[in-house]
């Protein structure tokens, strides 16, 4: 727990910096460089800043739910964090100690159960907030994240398919090997149209642009947490980057080899080695994250019936010929 | 709020009320908008103004025709240029003042670079307004630059007070024509840029084509003009109908587009803006030589070595500038328009033969445009509001006075 507590405080204060410092890049300014060498410690200056601020209750509010919503939107996305396998096993005192906090072979389902669950904070903050703007927001927020979960579990159906197994380790190992010596057995290969399906539906599940319909400032004001501000408004905000960076690990793991590259000797259990394969996996992550980050700094976002279109009858469709493919092949 | 099916013991629905604005981030200024929705489907909308009502006409009453010009920036505050142009041309068509052909071409240079300098921004804000945020920041890096020049011609960059009644404040520096060129040299590459971004991504094209569409026929009969009326396929441009400042002999096309719809008039905008860089080329061309200001010094305030030096220049500067003086045009009245990046800008000024008007109207492109939204929003949804709210390109400034 302390593990991915640390990880998710690490990298989410990162992520934000990355995220100011790369949209500066792609509007032509410069962005924040102020606070510390190259402006890194500006998220840690703004988290400070949101706890001194006066924490607002308006009227009419329901309390308990208002009060439960952050966490509700925080602590699901934190704890996906725990079925991610990071590196290979490393030995320590003759044991083997798997850099994953969730063993066990139901790592998926336990990922779908939490992504699931973590609308709930959105729907809650809509209700809880008695202010219409943040209604219509929750109330987007469910139905976006109730169609898009379909289509991504679909598609996770697929690789489980492939890979013969729910368990995050037995799926990565999966994705170990080559084609023609260079060319890695990666699920983004192998299942391309499952990439490409689970790929959308993170995005809209992590209420990213162009999928943002939940919060868009320009219709919404700030959706379902136009009301809340101070640390209960930063809960919110951690937990849609927790969201991000939960759901490029579970990209990376599933689709791009996890902690693998081609070329490994996978016997080894040392702990360079062990360390080696965690500095791999953040490399893919990283990628992963800037291209999430000029995603939303490039495209407008979607209307919402363009939304539900585009989930039910492109994303799901496609998904489920997928299976059949996948099933057809893998008969022959 | 209307009931639709509430009966008793049974689970009725009913349309929502909701107050976008004045505070709202879609509503660019302090425009307000009383909306029913249906879930997501706007079914009724009533916009309220006059948050930012200033009374400029009435202000007018107790100046002199000079001392409004810096009131006119403050209509359309995203084209100052146009707006002061706009009310330099009625005032010196009531007092029967011919300018001086030099500033006649300065005055159209001017006219069309605050013309880019008004749609890149609403481009931009309307891409903004549908999500594509990076874009309105590189539009806003273009318009500093345009205010760069603006800089350099009026001192002002934002609120310009540029013309002055039979003139201009100040002629041009040397290193305003050197600026003018490299902004027209690059500015068609930020352009493409621009449609690079938007024309052929699918998300864009499909939130703006069929959005807010306004027939030709219902945009005639609200009196709407500019970019609205010619993205609704009607080729009307002041520039062309009643030209002014010579611009019947500048070669240029007036842009239009059949249908009527947001995308329409992104097209549009695109385009107009293209023309007008084709307008400057022919401007910067040949900038005649000689004053900026009409030689009749019984309106224009002659310059300031003459005043110093001459008996003469000195009794005019004082019969301008004291309290109670002034020029005074002949009792009469005039509508005279000219075409500000919204549609037609048209001043009405009734003279009583003194230094003030005794009435100004100002016929505001936005406040006649925005009489048609409501029709353009009912049975679209919220996001398609925003959408054709930002295509109209509304500012609450010249829609309030």
């Amino acid at each position: 727990m302390v593990a991915v507590f640390g990880t998710v405080m690490n990298a989410v204060p990162i992520l934000v910096w990355a995220e100011r410092r790369v949209s500066a890049w792609v509007q032509d300014r410069v962005g924040p460089n102020r606070v510390g060498p190259w402006g890194l410690f500006q998220p840690i200056a703004d988290a400070l800043k949101l706890l001194f601020k006066e924490d607002i209750v308006p009227d009419g509010v329901d309390r308990v739910l208002f009060v439960l919503a952050p966490a509700f939107a925080f602590i699901p996305a934190a704890l996906i964090v725990t079925v991610i396998p990071f590196g290979a096993p490393m030995m320590v005192q003759g044991e083997p100690l798997q850099l994953q906090v969730c063993r066990g072979n139901v790592g998926i389902l336990l990922f779908l159960a939490l992504t699931g669950l973590g609308v709930y904070g959105i729907a809650f903050a809509g209700y809880a907030s008695n202010n219409k703007f943040a209604l219509l927001g929750g109330l987007r927020a469910s139905a976006q994240v109730v169609s898009y979960e379909i289509a991504m579990g679909l598609a996770i159906v697929s690789i489980l398919m492939s890979s013969q197994s729910v368990d995050m380790n037995a799926i990565v190992a999966d994705q170990t090997g080559t084609w023609m010596g260079f060319v890695p057995r990666w699920n983004v290969l192998r299942q391309p149209i499952a990439f490409v399906v689970f790929l959308v539906a993170a995005f809209a599940e992590s209420n990213r642009l162009p999928f943002d319909l939940p919060e868009c400032e320009a219709e919404l004001v700030g959706g379902y947490h136009t009301e809340y501000s101070s640390m209960k408004f930063s809960l919110f905000f951690l937990g849609e980057y927790t969201a991000m960076f939960a759901s490029c690990c579970m990209i990376t793991t599933l689709f791009l080899g996890g902690w693998s590259l081609p070329g490994m000797n996978l016997a080894s259990t040392s702990i360079p080695f062990s360390l080696l394969t965690v500095g791999v996996f953040f490399a893919k992550v990283s990628l992963l994250l800037f291209f999430y980050i000029i995603i939303r700094w490039t495209l407008p976002r979607f209307r919402f019936d363009q939304l539900m279109q585009l989930g039910w009858k492109t994303l799901i469709p496609l998904a489920l010929a997928n299976i059949i493919l996948t099933g057809v092949l893998a008969q022959r | 709020m209307t009931t639709t099916a509430a009966g008793k013991g049974t689970l009725g629905t009913r349309t929502m009320r909701m107050n976008i604005g004045p505070q709202h981030p879609a509503t660019h200024g302090t425009l307000h908008l009383e909306v029913e929705v249906d879930g997501e489907i706007v079914t009724n909308c009533r916009p309220h103004i006059g948050y930012l009502h200033t009374g400029f006409e009435k202000l007018a009453e107790y100046r002199s025709y000079n001392q409004f010009i810096p009131l006119s920036d403050r209509l359309n505050y995203l084209s100052s240029l146009n707006n002061n142009i706009g009310f330099a041309l009625a005032v010196e068509e009531l007092l029967g003042i011919e300018i001086t052909p030099r500033c006649r071409v300065l005055r159209v240079l001017l006219a069309e670079l605050g013309r880019i300098g008004d749609h890149v921004i609403s481009v931009g804000l309307q891409a903004m307004d549908l999500g594509a945020f990076s874009i309105m920041l590189w539009t806003f890096v273009e318009r500093e630059k345009l205010y760069d020049i603006f800089e350099t011609v009026s001192g002002g960059r934002l609120t310009t007070s540029w013309t002055r009644i039979g003139g201009l404040s100040r002629d041009i520096t040397d290193d305003f024509v050197p600026l003018v060129r490299k902004f027209v040299e690059y500015f068609p590459g930020v352009l493409d840029e621009i449609e690079k971004m938007l024309n052929r991504n699918r998300i864009f094209t499909k939130r703006t084509i069929g959005v807010g569409r306004m027939s030709k026929e219902e945009a005639v009969s609200h009196g709407v003009t500019g970019p609205l009326l010619r993205a609704s396929g009607v080729a009307y441009d002041v520039r062309r109908a009643r030209p002014y400042l010579g611009y019947d002999k500048y070669d240029f096309e007036i842009p239009t587009h059949p249908d009527g719809d947001v995308w329409a008039r992104y097209r549009v905008r695109m385009a107009e803006m293209r023309q007008s860089i084709r307008i400057i080329e022919q401007a910067l061309e040949n900038i005649p030589a000689g004053p900026v200001t009409a030689l009749d010094t019984k309106f224009a305030l002659p310059d300031k070595f003459s005043v110093y030096n001459d008996m003469e220049a000195l009794i005019h500067h004082f019969k301008l500038i004291m309290h109670g003086h002034g020029f005074q045009p002949v009792p009469g009245e005039i509508y005279s328009c000219t075409e500000s990046p919204n549609g037609e800008l048209g001043w009405f000024i009734v003279s009583d033969g003194t230094r003030n008007p005794y009435r100004l109207r100002c016929r505001p492109p936005s406040f006649i445009n925005y009489t048609a939204f409501p029709k353009m929003v009912e049975g679209a949804m919220i996001s398609d509001m925003v959408a054709v709210m930002a295509s109209m390109n509304v500012i609450a400034g010249e829609l309030d006075r």
